[in-house]
């Protein structure tokens, strides 16, 4: 049988697409506040007003006369990145992990030239990566350092920890890693693999590639489940008070680890995808109806919140 | 909750009322269910033969009225030199010639055209006949009311009377009295009414028209209709004196119920009037058309269009059909498309070019012009400008590949021209730019989605049945409506998703 019965998905609570959509999005996610999260610049903003720790921003770029000047934010930095605000989906984003005398590297060691680099922003300024096509904005922003407790979990990129936070309380976590066949991105429908992270403990529970079970990185052939994410008490902690400072109901946080800095918030998605699921060997819909069956008076405070989603959220 | 259940009910709303408006439709109007349903219509024509005496002569055709079994679509005449008008007189209608002088013999043409329509009824009687006063000699006087006394005695209303005089008129061994009072009547007919008269039964003489296809020199066949009062209500049957057998309504058009004559001549002698008919079978919706012209009855619907915007309509009213199977291959299927509604109006080009030429030219454009648009991604182009040279580039390769199919011989690639071109370019940047962000795998997905989609619309949207249902029926409009919000309110899981999750149910 290729299907499977859709009763038997029913009982183990998993969550489908057309629910996710007006069930939880439509529900939750006030369409007015998408902009504070399909903008990274805003999210930035936010965050910083909220305390929630981001890469560093060096600059910002919004107007073609001030393309010229982007050198001046790069020169004396070990790496940078620079990325438009309303790019979707990890579209246009360059990282520059090496600089030699005014020679810029890539993680893969190509070489970009200063130029090169300026037309980037011009075609992230003319909107070439934007949803649409509208003019945007390219924000720098200073390398992520990553953690080396990842060595040999991910494949040429940075992994990142998505943690769906549901009105506030986070609900499940995934860990995404990226492969050769996601070239170096970390979007699970493009290949990236996907380990569920028990909510507790930071561990690895089950891991996906193409909504299918596996149990080593396809590129390292390292073992997934001895994955462990170090400082998940604070990745976890500010993953929940995402929550206050977007309003955002049912929400996506993309989490990075920094070997100096520690967590700090990458992105954050309205419309978090469903193979967290399949990550996590679990259906969300129970989770999510038990923080449903709470009401909104509960008056508990992000660090409440954690501790009740650690207490229930287990595995 | 109050939410849901207005939605529900706003749904069975406007299911009811589609579903409701369309059933209307199909008994009120007629409209059959399905396309190419034919319905009988008559045509007869009336020749009126007279010789003119070089006077000025006025005719009088009795015409007939609506009446159960026919309805009455149109009627014209012929008469070169002759006014002509269509007139009633005590609610009977007549074609009336007309000229100043006229000289030998004369022809007249009437003709007229009924639909055989089972909904139509006879017109409701408003006043008896008035009773004649007809003069016998004395010996068939006497003889007439024995056989009025005996009638009487045997039956109970007016009827039964007549009936009971048929009996007699028609036995096998006519009785004394019946001879004696034949001798003064020149045929049954007369004799019937002239005794119904004494009888103080109201009665009239109808001339009948036997309709059969193909029949020419008929004459009326002279019925009579006995009238009775019941309760205020007056109620009316036919009979014919030469059989006591009940008269057969079908194929039976009453076409002079004037109660005089059929014809009315001055000016003229030797009138003759002979009728001629032939039967045509017609798609039923081109009868009722022709039929709600009369009768304006179509007022609300699209059929009062000009005919060049019905049939513009004609293609927008099946576009929901082609949205409807979007919403369900998305909601329902999990189908990733390129566009929401691209493959609707792709299907739409479908039925323009016909199925296999639209798909074969749908894939060589978008081939050809992802192709082409791989170079321009080089050029670093600002959107607005790089989709513009697509749309003129799509509008090249149709204009080649038109030019090529044509020289080749193959005038099927002309109809390329109907794809919509702006719609083409914004697949084409759509897909060049999921090429290089996803790569060719989401590309041929969402592309094979699309097709498929498209494919499937344009079976719905093509399909004989369906276009005539949803042209016919407006109401079916809120019926897709009703469904298209039904599958927005549906939070089960799609197919697609059965087995994406398989792995996950299949666990422990």
């Amino acid at each position: 049988m290729v299907f499977c019965s859709p009763f038997k998905l029913r009982s183990k609570g998993i969550m489908g697409m057309n629910q996710r959509n007006s069930g939880y999005i439509g529900r939750y996610n006030p369409r007015k506040l998408y902009p504070l999260v399909d903008n990274k610049l805003k999210t930035k903003i936010i965050a910083r007003e909220a305390d929630v720790t981001t890469p560093a921003l060096l600059g910002v770029i919004s107007m073609q006369a001030e393309v010229e000047g982007v050198e001046a934010y790069i020169k004396d930095t070990p790496g940078f990145v620079i990325k438009p605000a309303k790019g979707s989906g990890g579209k246009g984003i360059l990282v520059i992990t090496k600089i030699e005398n005014g020679r810029y590297f890539k993680p893969n060691g190509s070489e970009e030239s200063l130029s090169e680099i300026k037309r980037h922003v011009t075609d992230i300024l003319a909107g070439l990566f934007s949803l649409g096509g509208s003019a945007d904005v390219a924000v720098v922003e200073g390398l992520i350092q990553f953690d080396n407790a990842f060595d040999g979990f991910s494949f040429e990129g940075v992994p990142d920890v998505r943690v769906i936070v549901f009105k506030g309380f986070p609900v499940m976590a995934m860990m995404r890693l990226s492969t050769a066949a996601s070239d170096g991105k970390a979007n699970l429908h493009q290949g990236a693999v996907g380990v569920g992270v028990d909510i507790t403990t930071g561990k690895a529970l089950h891991a996906v590639q193409f909504d299918q079970p596996v149990k080593y990185h396809p590129d390292t052939n390292k073992e997934l489940a001895l994955l462990e994410v170090p400082k998940w008490e604070r990745l976890i902690y500010l993953a929940a008070s995402c929550y206050e400072m977007s309003g955002m109901g049912y929400l996506g946080t993309d989490m990075v680890l920094d070997r100096d800095l520690g967590p700090m918030l990458l992105e954050l998605n309205a419309r978090p995808g469903l193979a967290i699921q399949i990550a996590n060997g679990e259906g969300i819909l129970p989770r999510l109806k038990l923080i449903e069956s709470l009401g909104d008076d509960h008056g508990m405070d992000a660090e409440e919140r954690v501790a009740f989603s650690k207490k229930h959220f287990s595995q | 909750m109050n939410a849901r259940i207005f939605f529900y009910l706003l749904v069975a709303g406007l299911f009811t009322l589609g579903l409701s408006q369309t059933i209307q439709r199909h008994v009120a109007f007629d409209i059959p269910w399905m396309p190419g349903e034919t319905r009988t219509i008559w045509n007869i024509d009336a020749k009126i033969d007279f010789e003119a005496d070089g006077r000025e002569v006025i005719a009088s055709l009795t015409t007939p009225k609506v009446q159960a079994g026919y309805l009455q679509l149109s009627q014209n005449a012929a008469s070169p030199g002759y006014g002509l008008s269509f007139i009633e007189e005590n609610s009977v209608p007549q074609a009336q010639w007309t000229i100043r002088e006229a000289n030998g013999r004369q022809t007249l043409y009437y003709n007229v055209q009924f639909l055989a329509d089972s909904k139509s009824t006879d017109q409701p009687i408003n006043e008896m006949p008035p009773l004649l006063d007809l003069q016998y000699d004395p010996a068939g006087q006497t003889a007439g009311a024995e056989i009025i006394n005996d009638a009487l005695k045997t039956s109970a209303d007016a009827f039964s009377f007549t009936r009971e005089l048929l009996k007699v008129l028609n036995a096998e061994q006519t009785s004394q009295n019946v001879s004696l009072v034949l001798n003064d009547n020149s045929s049954k007919t007369d004799l019937l009414i002239s005794l119904l008269n004494k009888a103080k039964i109201p009665s009239k003489k109808v001339g009948a028209l036997y309709l059969e296809d193909g029949r020419r020199r008929q004459h009326l066949q002279p019925l009579v209709e006995v009238f009775q009062e019941k309760d205020g209500v007056i109620t009316s049957r036919l009979f014919n004196a030469d059989s006591v057998e009940a008269v057969d309504r079908s194929n039976l058009l009453l076409w002079d119920q004037s109660g005089k004559a059929l014809l009315e001549l001055t000016g003229g002698t030797n009138s003759k009037v002979s009728f001629s008919m032939i039967q045509q079978e017609q798609p039923a919706l081109a009868a009722i058309l022709q039929k709600a012209e009369n009768e304006h009855l179509f007022n609300f619907s699209i059929h009062s269009l000009p005919v060049e915007d019905q049939s513009l309509f004609k293609g927008i009213l099946m576009i929901p059909l082609g949205v409807l199977i979007v919403v369900i291959m998305r909601v329902l299927i999990g189908l990733k498309t390129s566009g929401t509604f691209m493959p609707v109006l792709i299907a739409m080009a479908f039925i323009q070019t016909s199925l296999l030429t639209g798909l074969i030219g749908f894939i060589l454009l978008v081939a050809v012009g992802l192709f082409i648009r791989s170079y321009l991604s080089h050029l670093n182009l600002l959107l607005v400008s790089r989709i513009s040279t697509v749309i003129i580039m799509v509008i090249l390769l149709i204009a080649m590949f038109g030019v090529l199919s044509y020289k080749l011989g193959l005038t099927e690639g002309l109809k390329i021209t109907f794809f919509p071109m702006i719609i083409l370019s914004w697949t084409i940047e759509r897909m060049s730019v999921l090429w290089e962000e996803e790569g060719a795998k989401d590309v041929i997905a969402q592309g094979g989605g699309s097709l498929i989609v498209a494919v499937l619309a344009y079976f719905a949207m093509s399909n004989e049945v369906t276009r005539h249902l949803m042209f016919n029926f407006i109401g079916l409009q809120f019926v897709v409506m009703a469904l298209v919000l039904l599958l927005g309110s549906y939070t089960g899981y799609r197919l697609l998703e059965l087995r994406r999750f398989k792995p996950l149910a299949d666990k422990e």
